[in-house]
């Protein structure tokens, strides 16, 4: 499955990518991005505009299913089981997010081990770093958006320095490489 | 670090030496607690903890307080408790004598939040709350009533934009550091240590409170969570749970009533 985390400056990157997953696809796929607390739930709603996949929030104890774009709800860390069901958290915030990109993705590579895409796209901060290189050490596949690409570079940069085996980006490549690697 | 297939032995041991069961929470988030209790105990290795938790009572204590996760505010969701008033307060009002349980009350953010709607709208001198949680820390932090004031502007926020109309600040005496709330408000509290997975009936109450503690457990223990909470419900007593969390699965589901849907506010009918 496909794991994407995001940031300042990642709204419309990760509309670009939904629009440009082959239409066949439907390799489950999560979306960290850092969002305002107490907002209302229209990221869903936008996102369902670009895409063939069904997109809805990640919900407690749900099972991660084909076919489906999982958000993670704000104000939650969102966990994945051993047993593939969602679990939410509310822990303190980690990389001052919650949710975390890095306590997704450390979560979700720990059950999914090789079978596990990640992606780091703009931001300014630090969140990913950690997680995307658990992700490439339990032999996931990594991608980094470029810096020289991304809007905010910290989160993008922050991925690169912490671990030097990532795929390193341009926003239409990463859209192939995903089209490549749901195959 | 310790892997998944770490954690049961773990959670036997602590059965065992200190009856404590946690096989019903969820593994994703034990895993992360315990790793991260592991961290800032500097304990290495899986070996090392057990000798720890065997060993020494007191570092138990420190790891169950460290493992549930104690985080919370004033007036979390507001909108949860602009709906209590709006929906539920004006049904507790016809009962002559109030028992309302906070289940998992952490540190006491979420019980004094709603003592301070309880006597903002008259009703507090007939209610009793009933306070309870599985940590000895959290509820001794909780009777004592003291708040660090960096988050006080946002709690303050959240009791405006509940609907409520006095001020948050009249509740506390401050040092400029932290806060600790007026004894009034706690006087009809009664804080006690009740473990939802092992612990019954204590007491009928016309309201149940219990959110974000069912996230952190497996669906069957949410399941008898609920049936417990049920039981202790009368019939028109009301039941509410965290924002993501649901009675829609459980097997007392029709045995309730939506009140709000989105804030996860149920009303017992048979
Ligand atoms: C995240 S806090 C929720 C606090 C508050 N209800 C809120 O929503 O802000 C979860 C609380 O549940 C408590 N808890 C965890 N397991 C429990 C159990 N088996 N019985 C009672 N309380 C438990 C924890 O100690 C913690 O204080």
């Amino acid at each position: 499955m496909i794991i994407i985390g995001g940031s300042g400056g990642s709204f419309d990157l990760i509309l670009s990518i939904l629009q440009g997953l082959d239409k066949e696809m439907n390799m489950p796929i999560v979306i960290i991005l850092h969002r305002l607390k107490n907002t209302k739930a229209i990221l869903e709603d936008f996102l369902q505009l670009h895409t063939h996949y069904t997109v809805k929030e990640a919900e407690d104890k749900e099972f991660l299913k084909t076919g489906y774009i999982y958000t993670a709800p704000s104000d939650y860390h969102l966990l994945l089981e051993e047993n593939f069901r969602f679990s939410l958290d509310t822990s303190e915030e980690v990389n001052f997010s919650r949710p975390s990109i890095d306590v997704s993705f450390e979560s979700f590579s720990r059950v999914l081990k090789e079978n596990c895409c990640g992606i780091i796209l703009s931001g300014a901060n630090q969140d990913g770093a950690i997680g995307l290189q658990v992700i490439g050490k339990n032999g996931g596949e990594t991608i980094v958006q470029d810096p020289k690409e991304a809007e905010f570079t910290a989160m993008p940069e922050a991925a690169i320095a912490k671990y030097k085996n990532h795929s390193v980006c341009a926003l239409n490549n990463i859209i192939k490489k995903l089209n490549y690697y749901a195959k | 670090m310790i892997e998944f297939s770490d954690l049961e032995e773990i959670l036997v041991l602590i059965q065992k030496q200190y009856g404590y069961d946690f096989s019903g929470y969820s593994r994703a988030s034990l895993l992360r607690r315990i790793n991260r209790f592991m961290e800032i105990s500097d304990i290495g290795t899986i070996v090392h903890l057990k000798n720890q938790l065997v060993n020494d009572p007191d570092k138990f204590n420190g790891f169950i307080n460290e493992i549930v996760v104690n985080i919370s505010e004033f007036f979390r969701d507001p909108d949860f408790f602009k709906s209590l008033l709006n929906n539920v307060f004006p049904y507790l009002e016809s009962y002559p004598k109030i028992n309302i349980w906070t289940a998992g009350c952490s540190f006491g953010e979420e019980t004094y939040s709603l003592a301070i709607l309880l006597k903002e709208m008259g009703l507090m001198q007939k209610s009793r709350i009933y306070a309870t949680d599985i940590s000895a820390k959290a509820l001794e932090k909780a009777k004592k009533g003291i708040f660090p004031n960096n988050n006080f502007k946002e709690y303050s926020n959240n009791y405006f934009s509940c609907g409520a109309k006095e001020s948050f600040n009249q509740y506390f005496v401050s040092d400029g550091q932290k806060s600790i709330i007026n004894s009034e408000l706690k006087k009809d509290i009664l804080f006690s240590r009740h473990n939802l997975v092992t612990d019954g009936v204590f007491k009928e109450c016309q309201l149940i409170l219990c959110r974000n503690v069912l996230i952190y457990f497996d669906e069957e223990l949410q399941n008898k969570v609920l049936q417990l909470f049920y039981d202790s419900l009368p019939v028109y007593g009301f039941l509410a749970l965290g924002n993501k969390e649901t009675l829609r699965f459980s097997a007392v589901h029709d045995k309730f009533k939506i009140i709000d849907k989105k804030e996860k506010i149920y009303q017992k009918i048979k």
